[in-house]
């Protein structure tokens, strides 16, 4: 048995006939091929597999594509784009969102694997909290789990890009040009 | 060589990929036709296998293949084990169970389906009869009298005895004021990499070639054993270590699965993958640490330590992994630390239980040699009412001292143990600290200040002491249009190699890092290596890496001094030119050099075309990093909760590449010592059920529970390897544990208590501090 879905994943627009238990996490990785999500735990302890779902951050592992129907969903690989002022091609062109750059810049990451988990769960701060200070940002990223950094080069990379993020100016004629929302 | 890049903390060559998710780790790999597995696991820790009946597994929907042990057996080898101590027991693995079981999560069947689902789904249609048979879960339970074997045909559980002694213990203990003894206990610790494991095996019968993408440490050890276990020519075998989601040693093993994927994907014919779940990972991939430790340490009245001595239980677990056996051992060999402890003795007892196989996490047996003799320190300290810095400054062997002979056997390279522990005291205020103690305690609050000084075994090593050879392999290519291929034999995995390496090479060749791409992790690309692992990438794959870039060098100064007609020993490289020291204005340009290596008409008359070299690093030694770490706790009396107030480690790792990749190492260390320090433990109940079977039962530090990490260096180079460098990758957890314990220990010394084991959770520390529910004062 399937059943019919309908959602914009990374600005497309995505249908598919999905058993209704297939969990979202292995239709973005194993239908869509957004490999990007990791599924570390399947038990929405570990945070791997975070995704934004119409904007807020959700762990891909325990929700049903079913559930997500109807939703508009951000994976890493879309999340270049997503942001104002990189344009639709983002990804291609190599551009990277402010929290991307943070990640590079403090060295954010070793092995790689919690890191887009991690990069959406801190834009999700971002949105809510545009200046968070050091106990918000470890609050606001205990529910991912790294085991090779310690977490330190991590509430550095958000502090840059929140810096990064209210120092840039509205770009109006960019914005346009940007994926509507 | 000028150091452009070199000590620079230049960002990662390996990031862009990673922050975009669009590099791929096993399972993101999708190849056509491709069918998936997955395993039935034992639901007892001991037991019978009367029948496997997998006939409806067999018919269910998408499922194209499902095998149990009698089907596979005499056909894919047991586990290897690649340690041997003299006189140790059988206790080979076989990749699926035939007649009994020994583990809870012991593979019994696997499943070949055509999608994920329906590979699991099927795992409930198989029908397997046990005979439950008693467990053998606690280790001295395991070794007393009466206990039956695991293993049938053995006359009891004890794998192996090992023994080490050096100096004249018994005149240390006649002399000694002092004898005292303590039980410490390292618990078993679960690795729990980010990324689980994964295979995915595609085997081209034409060509008969078999590729093996799987998430491990040992690309080429790995291949060697899957020709081995399945009897295939590892000419044939191609391994690939693609992304790899941290491994701390629990990918530095070779499985059942590895195997059996491959054997899978032969018979038939088609692409098969497997991708471990958190549970399995859980149950079924190497644990860490277990030891009991009871030592008895002599000592002066003045804090000088004149012997030590210490039995280890090392829970094994049921069956050897690809190095089980050696890991106890490492801690015999470090047990008297950075101490000029003239007299040890180490006995260590093996023994078998019916869990999941230790084997090396991150430290593997150097954790627990430094949590031990720090202990022993820490207890000292509090037995001759001392303070532990002290009791640590006198028994430290002086910087004269080095090369610094153990009674372990081992010869320290270098050192500088006062350095680093004084840097230390000073940041931290050391003090001010004790001020602040004593002015809490007065206020009913406590603080608990501890200190380590650790010295740890790196670099490994020497091929004379290593169980599969301790060299590494560097190749480097340059191709005709100047890039620059470095293939290394370490499999780096999160540690930042692609970059550090680079930086070596625009060094040494006088070229922009973007030049230069390191290439790791397959086999048929990369020289034969031993692997990442025992912080040894850089000091000896590196080392490889240098010198392969030296001959690479030595080639390109005589091409250009042939061409400018000077002499190659006065060529310079810089900014992507070639010229003589001399005249820096007559150059030749990087490419032009490379380019005359390929066309060959300009060469000097007996030189090879061609430009490219490889080195096989032996090193003479390990290396001996060092540092002191201080940790100050909290513990609140009402909730038991231990805060992390401050935090402050000063390593010395030798010369250090890419001081952005140290601080990473270190920081991620010492979190992953606050693990084991308050709130990891793999508990097995009295039936042998993992009960700490998943990250909802297994807390793992999270970034809320970290103060600020102050980290510094000093900087006492290795003579062992002529970078310097000693490595890095273990001083974390090999550090911090003890110095939380301490702080811990330090903490509670109102209420009489010297030592605590591990972990620091809320209700044992509650209880510790209260009695009948009142805070005992």
């Amino acid at each position: 048995m399937t059943v019919d879905i309908q959602l914009r994943v990374n600005g497309k627009q995505c249908q598919s006939a999905v058993e209704p238990r297939l969990l979202l996490v292995h239709y973005l990785r194993d239908v869509l091929g957004l490999t990007g999500t990791h599924v570390g735990c399947e038990t929405s302890i570990c945070g791997a597999c975070t995704v934004l779902l119409d904007g807020k951050a959700v762990k891909s592992c325990t929700l049903l594509a079913v559930q997500a129907a109807g939703s508009e969903i951000t994976t890493i690989e879309g999340l270049a784009a997503s942001q104002k002022g990189n344009g639709n091609g983002a990804a291609a062109n190599g551009a990277l969102h402010a929290v991307q750059e943070g990640f590079w810049e403090k060295h954010g990451l070793q092995c790689g694997f919690c890191t887009p988990g991690m990069i959406l769960t801190a834009v999700d701060l971002l949105q809510r909290n545009k200046n968070p200070n050091e106990a918000e940002i470890r609050a606001a990223l205990s529910g991912n789990l790294c085991r090779c950094t310690g977490y330190q080069h991590i509430v550095e990379a958000v502090q840059y890009a929140a810096k990064k993020m209210s120092a840039r100016k509205p770009l109006k004629a960019a914005a346009s040009s940007g994926r509507s929302r | 060589m000028t150091t452009t890049f070199i000590g620079k903390p230049l960002k990662r060559k390996e990031d862009p990929r990673l922050i975009q998710g669009i590099s791929h780790y096993v399972d993101d790999f999708n190849l056509a036709g491709m069918h998936y597995a997955a395993f039935l696991r034992s639901p007892y820790a001991h037991a019978k296998i009367r029948s496997v009946d997998l006939s409806k597994a067999r018919r269910a929907s998408g499922v194209v293949l499902a095998l149990s042990g009698a089907d596979v057996d005499g056909a894919i080898q047991p586990v290897p084990c690649a340690a041997q101590i003299p006189d140790m027991k059988s206790g080979a693995r076989p990749v699926l169970a035939r007649d009994r079981v020994l583990f809870v999560g012991e593979a019994v069947a696997v499943v070949v389906a055509t999608d994920r689902y329906s590979a699991r789904d099927a795992l409930d249609l198989i029908e397997v009869d046990y005979e439950p048979l008693t467990p053998v879960v606690n280790p001295e339970k395991a070794i007393a009298k009466g206990a039956a074997p695991l293993h049938p045909g053995q006359k009891d559980n004890i794998a192996f005895k090992w023994e080490l002694e050096g100096g004249d213990l018994k005149a240390a203990f006649k002399s000694a004021d002092k004898i005292i003894k303590q039980r410490i206990v390292n618990q078993r610790l679960i690795p729990v990499p980010i990324e689980t494991r994964g295979v995915l095996a595609d085997y081209q019968p034409g060509e008969g070639q078999l590729t093996v993408w799987s998430a491990t440490q040992i690309p080429h050890l790995l291949r060697t054993q899957i020709a081995s276990m399945l009897n295939f020519p590892e000419t044939q075998v191609h391994v690939v270590a693609p992304e790899v989601g941290g491994g701390f040693g629990s990918k530095l093993n070779v499985y059942p699965e590895e195997a059996l994927v491959a054997y899978l994907a032969i018979q038939l014919g088609k692409p098969v993958k497997w991708t471990e779940s958190r549970r399995e990972n859980f149950q079924a991939t190497i644990h860490g640490r277990d030891q009991i430790d009871d030592f008895e340490v002599a000592v002066k009245k003045d804090g000088t330590i004149l012997g030590l001595r210490c039995h280890v239980i090392a829970d094994l677990g049921a069956y050897y992994q690809l190095l089980t056996p050696l890991i106890p051992t490492l801690t015999g060999l470090m047990m008297t630390g950075c101490y000029k402890i003239p007299a040890a003795r180490m006995e260590i007892t093996g023994v078998f239980t019916n869990k999941m196989a230790t084997d090396a996490y991150r430290g593997a047996g150097r954790p627990e040699a430094t949590y031990l003799i720090e202990r022993v320190m820490d207890i000292v300290a509090a037995e001759l009412k001392k303070d532990p810095v002290e009791i640590r400054r006198k028994n430290f062997p002086q910087p004269k001292d080095f090369p610094y002979a153990t009674p372990t056997g081992l010869i320290y390279d270098s050192g500088d143990y006062q350095k680093a522990l004084d840097l230390a005291l000073k940041v931290a205020d050391y003090k001010k600290l004790r001020q602040d103690q004593a002015r809490l305690r007065k206020q009913g609050r406590y603080m608990g200040i501890g200190v380590s000084t650790y010295v740890e075994i790196c670099g490994m090593g020497p091929s004379s002491a290593m169980p599969a050879g301790g060299w590494e392999s560097a190749t480097v290519r340059v191709e005709p249009t100047g890039r620059v291929a470095v293939m290394t034999g370490s499999s780096p995995h999160g540690q930042g190699q692609e970059t550090s390496f680079a930086q070596m090479g625009a060094d040494i060749l006088g070229i922009d890092p973007s030049q230069i791409q390191v290439v790791h992790g397959d086999t048929s690309i990369v020289p034969y290596g031993i692997g990442t692992f025992g912080s040894r990438a850089t000091a000896v794959g590196g080392t490889a890496v240098y010198k392969s870039l030296q001959k690479v060098k030595d080639k390109l100064a005589r091409i250009a001094a042939h061409i400018l007609e000077a002499k190659p020993e006065r060529m310079v490289f810089a900014d992507g030119k070639i010229f003589a020291k001399e005249s820096p204005k007559k150059s030749v340009a990087f490419g032009q050099a490379v380019s005359a290596a390929y066309v060959a008409k300009t060469l000097p008359a007996d030189m090879e075309p061609g430009l490219e070299a490889t080195t096989f690093f032996e090193p003479a030694n390990f290396t001996y990093p060092f540092g002191t770490h201080i940790c100050v706790v909290e513990i609140d009396a009402e909730t038991g909760d231990v805060k992390i107030v401050r935090y402050v480690a000063v390593d010395d790792c030798g010369n250090v590449i890419n001081p952005l990749l140290v601080e990473g190492q270190v920081q991620g260390g010492i979190v992953q010592s606050v693990g084991q320090a308050i709130f990891e433990e793999a508990v097995y109940d009295e039936q042998g059920q993992l009960i700490t079977g998943e990250l909802m039962d297994y807390a793992l530090p999270r970034a809320s529970d970290m103060c600020w990490i102050e980290t510094e260096r000093t900087v006492t180079p290795t003579p062992v390897n002529p970078l310097g460098v000693k490595g890095v990758g273990e001083a974390g957890t090999i550090g911090a544990t003890p110095a939380l314990a301490g702080a811990v220990a330090d903490a509670l010394a109102p209420f009489g208590i010297h030592h605590v084991d591990m972990p620091f959770k809320r209700e044992k520390m509650w209880q510790l501090m209260h009695k009948n529910g009142r805070r005992v004062q």
